[in-house]
């Protein structure tokens, strides 16, 4: 959904380039992700065909047709995000922060259950638990992490001592190791 | 936050690079569960280890490299410990992807080479070692691997560091760390290894934290780029960019180059508020005490320490797209903030990256590496990529498809044009046609009387005189009243009339013109003359197409009719032949396309052939 969805306002209003949070630590395939990443005129992304990117040097020049996606915090890390959030006192989504929430486990993962979208499967029960979410992507593909992180200050312990990954919760990413990168070239952030 | 080291690994193809980082990740705990277990999936798979897990694949993110087995494009990953973070530049050791390895040198503080103990320096090694020379990195730390399969045997360790001491010495790397490890097993990787009791020095991981970088930038003299002029109202004026060097401080004077104006700084103006100094990498806005002239592009610098400005390098290119660099040709150059027009010529010569020597070429593949000259349309603020990379490393950009096609390295300015043997050389067209910044040509439009080719022709040079492209326009009308008012309408005199056409053409763009000609010129035979003095290429065959009754209805000057009476003999489409061309490059529609539509075409053509540059 989010790919077509990108695709449509792109070329409806024919944006040149559109800005993304995504970061290289966040998944392999985003690690040979650049800075200024070009699409052709049907947003597909070519990754053995990028450009180089040197020193702090940048060519924002686009052929016609092209698009940009512009990934400015592409070197942060998760922790650098929430240690920057703590520094400037940004706001931030609730669901980013830990509280009792109804979810179901389905393939390992935690799916909250808060409204009807979710079909539940037979013996599927849902269950307060105390989670919150690392990362927000579409319903229902989002998993929840089980966590006490109630405050900023508590997210950066948290990912600190952290041994799992960002994206864990994220359905996009299953389904073979190389599923990031099929998205990304069909026109995904 | 800590402070961040980026370095770069390169080694052969199978000197275990992927692997050696995949065991720092590992061994830092920067791996996480879900991708442990994805790894030994993977590692299952594809993996080169059996039922153990395969470090490499947790670096190799693009499936085909996973695959392959290979890394074909940089990949950046992160970690850190209590010490200092790290940022990983992972570049691919095959010489087809030199490109991505100088890419992934030109962000990195420190280089870790790997070298197979039981192969010692390959070509490969010499290769890199080169590369992280010419980009600038002062600081080698040289892996060698493999220690368990050369029964950590000190003295192949030793021959290896004697062997590469060497090297370091020719290519003036002056910090070199050798670390014997085994990647695979972590020996000497995060932790000091108890199999090689000879070697006393650090682990890698503990070099990467002790190494000390100081860019030579921070305490150089003061450099800002502009990026951006901030006028948010007509009371506020600031002067936003990345400081290249240097730092600032709130009353220092500053030169704004390469216009020459002198201010000093007034405000130093955050988001958060003013501040009283910025130091070198800071992103920042300036605002001067005076009303100065300062555009996207200039460079902000210490009046007591300028940088030179020049319009013709010597600069060692490393060419990083399929098309060639092709002697003569003109691409765009981005310099810190500053576009300019460039053209490469001479290419003084190539470097073989493994002996170094130096070969003649006239032009540089993709992933070689030569040293240039170049001319620029404009003078330019810069210093030697030594000093400072960011005004002495530029980005090279093809004109047509805006893609990075090469990165440059400024050595040296040339004052070409006070040297006395500039008078020496000989002069030719391509020469005349670069000064011009054009490609001499000869655009020919054929076609029957009052078929439109003198409006389009007008409109034609009117256009390329605005982009500042330097025409002459040969009309029929206008050379029969001079050159060639001897001659009539017969068959033979057309011939001639051509011929002394088509000669005066050649002449003209011999001076590097981009010539017009509008003539009916009839027939095919001396078109294809007038195309064969000309190099292929620079004949652009314009077919102005007109059906007879259309130029006919048009009559401007009231001579179809006189033919049609019979006052007029020979007269083309009437009582004499025209010939339509088989492949004219162009073909306008006379009757359906505008004169405008038809002469913004023919600069289409001209613009996608690369004739202006």
């Amino acid at each position: 959904m989010k790919t077509q969805a990108l695709r449509q306002a792109l070329d409806l209003h024919r944006f040149d380039a559109a800005f993304g949070g995504a970061r290289r630590d966040e998944e392999r395939s985003r690690a040979k992700e650049r800075v200024l990443s070009f699409r052709n005129a049907q947003h597909r992304w070519d990754p053995r065909n990028q450009r180089p990117e040197l020193w702090h040097a940048w060519n924002a020049r686009k052929r016609s047709g092209e698009t940009l996606r512009v990934f400015p915090l592409s070197n942060w890390t998760e922790l650098d995000v929430w240690e920057y959030i703590a520094r400037e006192q940004l706001a931030v989504v609730p669901l980013y922060f830990a509280a009792p929430r109804p979810v179901v486990e389905r393939d390992g993962m935690l799916i909250m259950v808060d409204d009807g979208r979710l079909p539940l499967l037979a013996g599927e029960q849902p269950a307060q638990r105390r989670v919150r979410f690392r990362t927000l992507g579409c319903y229902p593909l989002t998993g929840a992490v089980e966590s006490a992180a109630a405050n900023v200050a508590d997210i950066i312990a948290e990912l600190r001592s952290s041994r799992w990954s960002e994206r864990q919760g994220r359905v996009i990413d299953r389904d073979g190791g190389a599923s990031m990168e099929m998205k990304k070239q069909e026109g995904y952030f | 936050m800590l402070p961040a080291l980026r370095f770069l690994t390169c080694g052969s193809v199978d000197d275990g690079k992927s692997t050696l980082i995949g065991r720092l990740l590992h061994d830092t705990g920067s791996v996480p569960e879900d991708q442990l277990e994805q790894l030994a999936a993977d590692s299952r798979r594809v993996g080169t280890r059996g039922e153990q897990a395969d470090y490499a694949l947790l670096v190799d993110g693009l499936a085909a490299e996973r695959e392959q087995g290979i890394t074909i494009d940089v990949a950046y990953r992160y970690f850190q410990t209590p010490r200092r973070r790290f940022v990983v530049a992972d570049t691919p050791g095959h010489e087809q992807y030199t490109r991505n390895m100088v890419t992934g040198a030109s962000n990195s503080d420190v280089a870790v080479i790997l070298i197979d103990a039981r192969k010692g320096l390959l070509t490969q090694t010499r290769r890199h070692s080169y590369l992280v020379s010419l980009l600038g990195i002062r600081d080698v730390i040289v892996a060698v691997n493999k220690m368990d399969l050369v029964g950590f045997d000190p003295a192949v360790f030793a021959a290896i560091g004697a062997d590469f001491g060497v090297l370091a010495q020719r290519l003036g790397l002056a910090r070199v760390t050798l670390i014997p490890v085994v990647a695979v097993d972590g020996d000497n990787v995060a932790t000091r290894s108890d199999r090689m009791p000879w070697y006393d020095g650090p682990a890698l991981l503990e070099a990467l934290e002790s190494v000390q970088v100081e860019p030579a930038a921070a305490a150089g003299p003061f450099r800002l780029p502009v990026q951006y002029v901030n006028r948010p109202d007509a009371s506020f004026r600031g002067y936003a960019g990345r400081i290249a060097s240097g730092h600032i401080a709130v009353g220092d004077p500053v030169l704004v180059l390469p216009g020459g104006q002198r201010s000093r700084v007034a405000r130093i103006v955050h988001a958060s508020g003013d501040l009283a100094r910025a130091e070198c990498g800071a992103s920042t806005q300036l605002v001067l005490a005076d009303h100065v002239d300062v555009a996207r592009g200039d460079v902000l610098v210490a009046a007591d320490a300028p940088p030179d400005i020049a319009d013709q390098f010597e600069a060692t290119l490393v060419w990083m797209h399929a098309d060639p660099l092709l002697r003569g040709r003109s691409y765009l150059i981005k310099l810190g903030t500053q576009l300019a027009s460039a053209t490469i010529s001479p290419i003084r010569y190539r470097v073989d990256v493994h002996s170094f020597e130096h070969l003649a070429a006239d032009r540089l593949e993709l992933n070689e590496i030569g040293v240039v000259e170049l001319e620029l349309d404009r003078p330019v603020v810069f210093e030697a990529y030594d000093a400072n990379p960011t005004l002495g490393g530029f980005l090279v950009i093809d004109r047509l498809t805006n893609a990075t096609v090469g990165a440059g390295l400024i050595r040296f300015a040339l004052r070409r044009a006070h040297n006395l043997h500039w008078q020496s050389l000989e002069i030719d067209r391509a020469q005349r046609a670069v000064a011009k910044r054009q490609r001499a040509c000869v655009i020919w439009l054929t076609g029957l009387s009052g078929a439109g080719k003198s409006t389009i022709a007008n409109l034609l040079e009117k256009r390329l005189f605005t982009l500042g492209k330097h025409t002459y326009l040969l009309d029929g009308d206008n050379v029969r009243h001079g050159l060639n008012k001897d001659l009539g309408f017969t068959a033979e005199d057309r011939v001639e009339n051509i011929r002394r056409v088509a000669e005066v053409s050649r002449l003209m763009a011999d001076a590097g013109l981009i010539v017009i000609v509008s003539f009916i010129s009839p027939y095919r035979a001396e078109r294809r003359m007038a195309r064969e003095l000309m190099a292929p290429g620079e004949f652009v065959e314009v077919f102005v197409d007109t059906p007879l009754a259309v130029a006919e209805s048009r009559d401007v000057m009231g001579l179809y009719a006189k033919a049609r009476r019979g006052e007029l003999r020979n007269f083309t489409g009437i009582d004499a032949p025209y010939e339509e061309p088989e492949s004219p490059e162009l073909r306008i529609d006379g009757a359906a396309e505008g004169a405008e539509a038809a002469a913004d075409r023919i600069l289409q053509y001209l613009e996608a052939g690369a004739y202006l540059r």
